[in-house]
């Protein structure tokens, strides 16, 4: 069978099982088979590319070509894999970026190549290819700055959202620039323009995400996975290689939609996110300003007195944000809650769905806690309850109970739909410091009168106060 | 088959894969999200055959085929690292008897 056929039998093989593994992903029994589904299409169209490259004498005798790729692949493989293998739970949303911009520099490169075969052979280009070729550098440029400053972003540098008029114009500047070069290699600019168009388009990255909370990372994230996906059809265009199209476009298109779901779980527009620096120096002060007209008492409440407490009611829910992910609480919170309901108190976790880093990242974390489905409860089940609930603990979380998002219309969350924490008779909040959360806004939650704050890490925290359940109950 | 016909099936492809890649995701649970993001990831890490391919045509010129070579390790990165933090994800959503991994 001729090396050709084969591997496009096989590219359309993997094809299907990208479609299919995609489908199982998207349900919570099947996601783990989807996942493997995906893994085994890829091997069969690397296996397969591989075919075609040795078996259709696309390497020359005495070429080390061979050698490098298959260099290459163990290399980027090993790095990949350790790297996604010792990573921290609380730290996959960093990787994820990390591994994203590899895809988007890998995209950004292949267009060099191809490009520049264009110029030295001066081989007969179609537009099509030549348009994909420029798109693809471009875009995939765009991801790969993109995801390094995302990732610096929620590694704890640059966390803020930085914006100013001189950095708008900047960027719209540089964007004009990206136009007219564009322009100049269509008027047959050559490598000279080429050049020009990847430092325009590293300046273009670096000042589109830079502007951008920390907060809204895992937006940034799932849009600029989506633009690599994008950026690898567009590579699948100039290679004429049809699996990239197919996969790239699969991804594009998939990664769009999820990242307008994820805005439309924070009730924002994607403008709003990409564009108005949610999470800016200046912002926060107004937000803050705003909450400022209420006293600021904050009352305290110690360990036993909440041990106590907790003991003594019937209905507890939980609700945790990134900072119990930063302090590994999940398995010290589900200990109090295994414990308080050995003692009759009804326990649920309520999950908002931007809650950590990412969509889905309590479910992860506790999940790995081994808690079980049927405790976890998300925004609409759960805000209805609340009412009736006797105590909430929030652990580590602040944004997401911030009750100026309903009623503040200078705050940057305003509209965002939130837990409605305060409508239960108390709320403890398992915290720190009284440092304002991610977005950079204060939390007038801190100050109602209803609400008991209970200073430490949440680890330690939620430990001791299995510890003080036990003794108090022997 | 003329070179009009391969662009215009190249199109054909672009065009239908839009179409499924939003179908096939329409219904997701919030808590999918992450890992589905993640799996989307893994998914395009297939540009290493891109980079293979150019790789192995760029025989004369040494730059080139470096920059290849680059784009191969990158995208392998991407390929492997993706599936096995996704896997790593979804491990964690097993049921409650089957028991999980202290950390």
């Amino acid at each position: 069978m001729n090396p050709k056929l084969l591997s496009d039998v096989a590219y359309l093989t993997s094809a299907i099982l990208f479609i299919v593994g995609l489908k199982f992903l998207s349900h919570p029994r099947s996601a783990r088979r989807g996942n493997q589904l995906a893994a085994i299409g890829m091997a069969l169209a690397v296996v397969a590319s591989l075919i075609f490259i040795w078996g259709g004498g696309h390497i020359e005798h005495g070429s080390d070509a061979g050698i490098l790729i298959i260099v290459g692949i163990l290399i980027g493989g090993v790095a990949g894999t350790i790297g996604a293998r010792r990573v921290a739970i609380t730290e996959m949303p960093q990787m994820v970026a990390l591994l994203n911009g590899c895809g988007g520099g890998a995209a950004a490169l292949i267009s060099v190549v191809e490009y520049s075969r264009y110029m030295h052979a001066g081989e007969s280009v179609d537009a099509l290819g030549f348009g994909a070729t420029l798109f693809g550098l471009i875009i995939g440029s765009l991801s790969f700055w993109g995801s390094l400053v995302a990732f610096g972003k929620l590694s704890g540098f640059m966390e803020k959202a930085i914006t100013s008029t001189f950095q708008k114009l900047l960027t719209g500047a540089i964007f004009l620039g990206l136009i007219t070069t564009l322009v100049w290699i269509g008027m047959g600019g050559g490598m000279n323009a080429f050049h020009l168009l990847i430092v325009l388009s590293f300046f273009f990255a670096i000042l589109m995400v830079v502007p951008i909370g920390g907060a809204d990372m895992p937006v940034v994230i799932s849009l600029l996975n989506s633009f690599t996906g994008l950026a690898v059809a567009a590579t699948g265009f100039s290679l004429r290689e049809p699996a990239l199209i197919i996969s790239g476009t699969l991804v594009g298109a998939s990664g769009t939609l999820l990242t307008l779901l994820m805005c439309k779980a924070m009730n924002r527009s994607i403008t709003n996110v990409l564009f108005a620096g949610v999470g800016s120096g200046a912002v926060a002060a107004s937000g803050g300003g705003a909450a400022g007209g209420a006293p600021k008492n904050v009352r305290e409440i110690s360990l036993e007195d909440t041990a106590v407490l907790l003991a003594n009611v019937s209905s507890v829910v939980i609700v945790p944000g990134y900072g119990m992910a930063v302090a590994q609480a999940q398995h010290a919170a589900r200990e109090l809650a295994d414990m308080l309901a050995k003692q009759g108190v009804e326990v649920k976790y309520a999950i908002h769905p931007v809650a950590g880093r990412m969509p889905g990242h309590m479910n992860v974390l506790l999940a790995e806690a081994n808690v079980p489905y049927e405790q976890l409860f998300d925004l609409e089940q759960i805000n209805p309850e609340f009412e009736r609930t006797d105590v909430v603990l929030v652990v580590g979380a602040n944004d997401v109970v911030n009750p100026a998002a309903r009623h503040d219309k200078t705050s940057p969350i305003y509209g965002m739909p939130i837990l409605d924490v305060d409508k239960a008779k108390h709320v403890i909040i398992i915290k720190r410091s009284l440092k304002p959360g991610f977005a950079g806004i204060d939390n007038e939650l801190y100050y109602d009168p209803k609400t008991m704050m209970l200073f430490g890490d949440a680890k330690g925290v939620l430990s001791k106060l299995v510890e003080e359940l036990k003794t108090q109950a022997a | 088959m003329s070179e009009g016909t391969l662009i215009l099936y190249a199109i054909y492809i672009f065009v239908l894969a839009v179409f499924v890649g939003f179908e096939v995701i329409s219904k997701v649970p919030v808590q999918l999200h992450t890992p589905l993001m993640s799996g989307t990831n893994a998914i395009h890490g297939i540009v290493m055959l891109g980079g293979m391919l150019v790789l192995a045509q760029a025989h004369d010129l040494a730059l080139l085929k470096w920059i290849g070579f680059a784009a191969v390790v990158l995208g392998s990165a991407n390929l492997f690292g993706g599936f096995v933090v996704t896997d790593r994800m979804l491990e964690m959503f097993k049921s409650k008897k089957s028991g999980g991994r202290k950390s």
